[in-house]
């Protein structure tokens, strides 16, 4: 139990149950479809960036708790950052959830994930949102999990 | 359900799993609750000891030499060949192709037919609920062929229509590829009528026997399929072998699937001559072992008996389901008359993922995701399900654990 608490932290919780950010973005200028194969759920991740900035980001789909709660969580981080912050969070938040970086360096909500790396099976879940971010970033319009 | 009322008494169900070397340990410090039965079956230790008792005295290659030993170990997969033959109710052992499992079977008969029988315009018939393994085959033989697929369509119950399916039997038919027990929904197809309606027409028909080969005693001949495939780790046997069973003259009439040793009677760089049936089918070294440990499985199975087996499983899906309908919120997908040991549900606001995860610290193994069978869950308009699917070692008890896990995930994510 104590290590599903970890997994399923509060801020996870919370995030799940009123996500942020959820729907369509109709003057989105950056759209993008990421697909997990193994479960079958599916994310859209729309942004709309103003001379390098994230004005406005959001998404839509259906997933577990842990791919809705990531979703939300990376949209109340990103808005207001630029694309080159994007990336890092991008990449901190890779190897936060791979067990490569420990949470203490990490900003509070993007810790809460650290527990996933004791899941090794979950953590596709929780970096969908992510990949699915980076691929509308790049314009690739879908994306798939096949990698962690 | 009442478990003294139990049609099997608690001890012979003991005496099974004391059967299953794997059964005694734990995870996370729990027992092993294991539900995840349709994916693999767990192996007897009669499966694990002909294993190890074949590679510690009669390893060597099979139909080649001319010692001892290579004859032993010929001896023992062609008797492997007839129990299998024996456990489908097959003719002659000559119509069993050993293969990796139903995945390779399947495609070694779409192989042949994209050689033999389909061009531009044929039609290959399958239904909604079939596992990719009977949906991907058929589709690259479409491609190579221009033969094109029709699909028997289900109802909310997770049944076949079958008024559908024989409107779509006509001329352009050439085969009819079926699932007898469906691994995401557990729904039994009337195979044998099924088989009836396109025989009626001259059309073949493929049974893709994966689930059913634990739960149903098979009978080919009754049947009158013309293709049966199964694996053997869904019956209690080892991973890497299974069946093909085919009517004799489409074995016949098949060109090889894949050509290499032990296929061919004679090789010239003009021309080679096949071997007869079934080993125009077997290149290659095949899994001798593997064979050996599918028979020792089927006997095991045919010892304690099938309808024995399926009364046992019947009073575990019964008493399953009961149980779970006590969880407000929660969807059985798949509520067909006549259904196997496998139960397919969702429960609202908790994701079948966190089910999963949650479950897996409890100790309890159960599939989450869409078994295979992504057309299966567009048509119930969800993207996963949280599977349990039963094996003889099943217990009742183990149901009160599974729905004890579930209740407390669910109140954990309802909070
Ligand atoms: C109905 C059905 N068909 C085919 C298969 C494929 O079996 P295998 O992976 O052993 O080849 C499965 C296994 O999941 C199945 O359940």
């Amino acid at each position: 139990m104590d290590e599903l608490r970890e997994l399923y932290q509060q801020i996870i919780l919370e995030h799940y149950r009123n996500p942020r950010n959820v729907g369509e973005l109709p003057d989105a200028t950056h759209k993008a479809e990421g697909n997990n194969p193994l479960c079958g759920d599916c994310l859209e991740v729309a942004l709309r960036i103003i001379n390098d900035h994230i004005v406005d980001i959001r998404f839509r789909g259906k997933g577990c708790a842990i791919s809705q709660a990531s979703a939300s969580v990376m949209t109340t981080l990103l808005k207001g950052k630029t694309v080159k912050e994007a990336d890092e969070l991008f990449e901190r938040f890779h190897r936060l959830v791979t067990g490569i970086e420990s949470p203490s360096a990490q900003p509070g909500t993007l810790a809460a994930f650290a527990g996933i790396r004791e899941f090794p099976s979950r953590v596709k879940c929780a970096t969908l949102a992510w990949h699915t971010l980076r691929a509308a970033l790049q314009n690739v319009p879908e994306v798939t999990t096949t990698e962690e | 359900m009442d478990p003294v009322a139990t049609p099997l008494s608690e001890t012979i169900v003991t005496t099974w799993r004391a059967d299953f070397p794997i059964l005694q340990r734990t995870v996370y410090d729990k027992p092993l609750t294991y539900l995840d039965n349709a994916a693999t079956t767990q192996k007897p230790r009669t499966v694990i000891e002909v294993l190890r008792h074949f590679y510690s005295t009669l390893n060597s290659n099979v139909h080649r030499g001319v010692y001892y030993l290579s004859e032993q170990a010929t001896e023992h997969y062609e008797a492997a060949r007839r129990t299998v033959q024996q456990y489908l109710g097959a003719p002659s052992p000559k119509e069993i192709v050993f293969v990796r499992g139903t995945t390779e079977a399947i495609n070694l008969v779409a192989h042949c037919m994209v050689r033999t029988r389909l061009r531009e315009g044929s039609e290959i018939v399958l239904s909604h609920m079939e596992h990719h393994s009977n949906i991907v085959p058929w589709q690259l033989a479409a491609e190579q062929t221009g033969a094109r697929l029709r699909v028997i369509p289900i109802t909310e119950q997770g049944e076949l229509d079958l008024d559908h399916y024989e409107a779509l039997l006509t001329e352009r038919t050439a085969l009819v590829a079926i699932v007898h027990v469906s691994n995401s929904l557990g729904t039994i197809n009337p195979v044998r009528e099924l088989i009836q309606k396109a025989h009626e027409r001259d059309i073949p028909v493929l049974v893709d026997g994966a689930q059913a080969i634990a739960h149903l005693q098979v009978n080919v001949q009754e049947l009158d399929c013309d293709f049966y495939a199964f694996s053997g780790h869904k019956v209690y046997g080892p991973t890497g072998i299974g069946a093909l069973y085919a009517k004799r003259r489409w074995l016949e009439t098949f060109p090889p699937y894949q050509g290499g040793g032990d296929m061919i009677r004679q090789v010239t760089f003009e021309r080679t001559l096949y071997n007869e049936i079934p080993y125009k089918f077997e290149a290659g070294t095949p899994n001798i072992a593997g064979a050996v440990g599918l028979k020792a499985a089927l006997e095991y199975v045919q010892a304690l008996g099938l309808d024995t087996i399926a009364t046992h499983e019947r009073t575990l899906l019964e008493y399953a389901t009961e149980r779970l309908q006590s969880i407000p919120g929660l969807r059985i997908i798949g509520t067909a008359r006549q259904k196997a040991a496998i139960i397919s549900f969702v429960v609202d606001d908790v994701h079948p993922h966190d089910i999963g995860t949650f479950l897996d610290r409890e100790g309890v193994a159960i599939r989450v995701g869409h078994h295979c069978t992504q057309p299966v869950m567009s048509f119930f308009g969800v993207p996963a399900t949280s599977r349990a699917s039963f094996a003889l070692y099943n217990t009742l008890e183990e149901i009160d654990r599974f729905v004890a896990a579930l209740q407390k995930a669910v109140a954990f994510f309802r909070m």
